[in-house]
């Protein structure tokens, strides 16, 4: 049964193997559902030269923005990143490479690659300097152009409750890009908030099935809020 | 008088109908959620992986975990599904979302539109913008007519780089209401109290005038 016990005890177990160059994908949108003990590890680590797909990049002292502050990341391919003072700082003084995809076009790369679907047409970005250089196929009259998908070295992922098959629910809209990340990953880790007991997930409930996972590990999370808005009680 | 934020929201609300799926960008879009009308039912989709979002939360609501495209915490409401970003640009993409309501900074008569890039400026990203505006039929664009030196951001062609490639139809700015077809801008209704010919003046594009143009009631 050891093989299906997807559970490891410390973080440095969880990214072991992770080397300078690597290319890291990583779930969350804003600072929601974002892996970031995985995050904080990597800053430990101090692994460079790193290539990290997300689609932002976290503010200045919280989320992939730590990665910032040793210089750790060579290269981001996200949707919209500039949340952060170095993240602007290290871009301007060609520190940091960026290549900007569209939200929707970044969760299908990452959806096919984990898929085994090479490349996909679509429409978003004709005409527009992101179809630049890209292949261009009229389908019914209308052009699309050609996007590949995106594998990873490592998957980093934030999931709400898993057992330790490594099957997962996510909570709430802390899902966003963590289940197509969970599939990319030749290694894909994950941090989860509660270990549950196999067969208390419902199977047809589960957002990620256990064979996308090959570590996991029970965090606890600050979660901050990004943009704290509520309404006064009537 | 031109339109304020609210009247502009208020008139692009008239284009929501019962049942409508519907995507407000951020800005003035967000705003036409207070003036859907009294008995019609709209769910709005948040394209990180929402669709049904609500208000605001209370203090006691408040949820990390809980939030719009716009990175601010919110509600959903009943009937509302949550899901990954693949299965919401799915949605957008194939144009499955009813409505889809952002600003720009420039639109042509080609139906060109460029909200995302200023170049020389620095360049945060596309966020959904492009996914959003390749996907939807039904698209209203919110926007000043022209800049505060007098600039008009209706164009023969875009000048900036473009977030999608004919995909407007409707544009909605302080002073009217147009349509884009066959390489043209239709003037079809104006601010209250705004004359044709300041439109006309401020529409750098080939605009086409109807004999009557109505004002907006508000």
């Amino acid at each position: 049964m050891a093989g299906f016990n997807k559970v490891v005890s410390s973080y440095a177990e969880a990214m072991a193997g992770l080397e300078d160059g690597m290319t890291v994908i990583a779930g969350g949108f804003g600072l929601c559902g974002i892996p970031e003990n995985l995050i904080a590890q990597i800053k430990r680590m101090g692994t460079r030269e790193l290539t990290v797909v997300s689609n932002n990049c976290g503010v200045d002292d919280f989320g992939l923005g730590v990665l910032l502050q040793d210089r750790q990341i060579k290269k981001m391919i996200s949707s919209y990143v500039g949340e952060n003072a170095l993240f602007e700082q290290q871009l301007l003084a060609g520190e940091l490479e960026v290549e900007l995809t569209p939200q929707g076009t970044l969760a299908e790369k990452m959806r096919a690659g984990g898929a085994g679907i090479p490349a996909f047409f679509t429409a978003t970005g004709y005409g527009t300097p992101v179809g630049e250089g890209k292949e261009v196929r009229n389908f019914a009259g209308r052009p699309y152009i050609l996007e590949e998908s995106i594998r990873a070295d490592f998957a980093i992922v934030k999931a709400w409750k898993g057992d330790r098959y490594g099957n997962l629910v996510y909570r709430h809209t802390a899902q966003n890009f963590n289940p197509m990340a969970a599939t990319a990953g030749k290694i894909t880790v994950v941090e989860i908030e509660e270990l549950v007991e196999p067969g208390e997930l419902e199977p047809s409930q589960i957002h990620t099935p256990g064979i996308y996972v090959d570590r996991m590990i029970v965090g606890s999370f600050e979660k901050r809020i990004e943009q704290r808005t509520v309404r006064a009680v009537n | 008088m031109s339109l304020s934020r609210e009247q502009l929201a208020m008139r692009v609300a008239r284009e929501l109908q019962d049942g409508y799926y519907v995507n407000l960008g951020i800005g003035i879009p967000t705003l036409v959620a207070n003036y859907v009308p009294e008995g019609m039912n709209v769910m709005l989709q948040s394209e990180n992986g929402l669709l049904g979002m609500g208000q605001f939360p209370t203090e006691a609501e408040l949820d990390a975990d809980m939030i719009n495209a716009g990175k601010q915490t919110v509600t959903a409401v009943t009937g509302a599904s949550i899901f990954s970003s693949a299965e919401s640009f799915a949605m957008i993409r194939g144009g499955h979302v009813d409505l889809t309501v952002l600003g720009a900074f420039e639109v042509d008569v080609m139906g060109n539109i460029a909200s995302w890039m200023i170049p020389g400026k620095l360049i945060k990203g596309m966020g959904g913008a492009m996914d959003l505006v390749a996907g939807a039929d039904n698209i209203v664009v919110t926007m000043t007519h022209a800049s505060k030196h007098g600039e008009s951001k209706l164009l023969p062609h875009c000048t900036l780089p473009l977030t999608g490639a004919g995909c407007i139809k409707k544009v909605v700015t302080d002073l009217a209401y147009v349509e884009i077809a066959d390489g043209k801008f239709w003037l079809r209704e104006r601010a209250p109290g705004i004359s044709v010919d300041e439109i006309v003046a401020k529409t750098a594009g080939e605009m086409v005038v109807p004999e009557v143009v109505p004002e907006m009631e508000f």
